[in-house]
């Protein structure tokens, strides 16, 4: 078994507020992420896949192949838009990257080919906070 | 002191640049509100998406000048710290640049002016002999430098 992994990244608004609650508490519980305009960053989505190496390519699965599907149906979707108000798998979530790693597997996890698993999705969003997802 | 100096050039004459990192997470969007929806869009792209998109900025300030025979600083770094967190950090972490800031109300906050506005706020309060240069990433690939 090998793990394969490709980094791609987008640029994404969002806030953590939760309509249910009042301002002051909204406030309270997420501080400065609960700015009513929105504030944002650059994250970067570590994808890893696990197989074993086809016998006459070599290849777990085709990078370049990984790497389009990650953008036509994953970044497409995030890049330079809003979280909470843009994106189809996040609507009437909470705009967190727990809840976005999760949105982002059950996007990707069932478009693996046959003997090819999404192991491990990782989810940067500042250089010192990120995520980690391995399904269930 | 000067036995550990190489050279013939006196410790009072030697520049040195000190540099401090600092970071913020902003909202944004580039609009130019002279120009139509559609102009904007060439121009623009995905930046000038209505709901805005937001960035890690890395935000690294030089200041340089002789150190002082005093203390041997060029700054005290603890100083220029809080005068960055003061000033910039506390204007613009987790806001929308274009909403939330007197700066850029009528300014596109592009990483261009965005740097000249902190150089700008910095300048007054950093000692008129040190020159002050910023560098702002707007993600690891996008930099800029102000002045030049």
């Amino acid at each position: 078994m090998v793990y394969l992994t490709r980094v791609e990244h987008f640029n994404a608004a969002h806030k953590l507020y939760n309509p249910s609650w009042t301002r002051e508490k909204n406030d309270e519980v997420f501080g400065k992420c609960a700015n009513e305009n929105w504030h944002g960053h650059n994250f970067e989505l570590f994808v890893t896949v696990k197989g074993t190496p086809d016998t006459e390519t070599g290849f777990i699965v085709d990078a370049k192949w990984l790497s389009k599907i990650i953008k036509d149906r994953i970044i497409e979707k995030l890049d330079h838009r809003n979280l909470n108000l843009d994106v189809d798998f996040m609507r009437g979530k909470m705009c967190s990257i727990e809840n976005l790693v999760t949105g982002i597997w059950d996007e990707l996890a069932p478009l693996m080919p046959g003997g090819v698993e999404l192991h491990c999705l990782k989810l940067v969003e500042t250089p010192r906070i990120y995520v980690e997802y391995y399904g269930g | 002191m000067s036995g550990l100096v190489g050279g013939n050039i006196p410790l009072m004459e030697r520049k040195v640049s000190v540099f401090r990192k600092e970071h913020f997470n902003a909202a944004h969007r580039l609009n130019n509100p002279a120009w139509d929806e559609q102009k904007n869009r060439d121009v623009f792209g995905k930046c000038n998406l209505p709901h805005y998109h937001g960035h890690n900025y890395e935000l690294v300030v030089k200041v340089t000048g002789i150190p002082d025979p005093q203390t041997g600083y060029v700054m005290d770094m603890k100083v220029l710290s809080d005068i960055v967190r003061e000033r910039v950090l506390e204007r613009f972490d987790h806001r929308n640049l274009n909403l939330d800031t007197e700066e850029f109300r009528n300014l596109n906050p592009t990483a261009e002016n965005i740097a000249i506005v902190i150089y700008e706020l910095l300048r007054p309060v950093i000692a008129a002999e040190h020159d002050l240069q910023i560098r702002l990433y707007e993600t690891p690939r996008n930099f800029v430098e102000y002045p030049v």
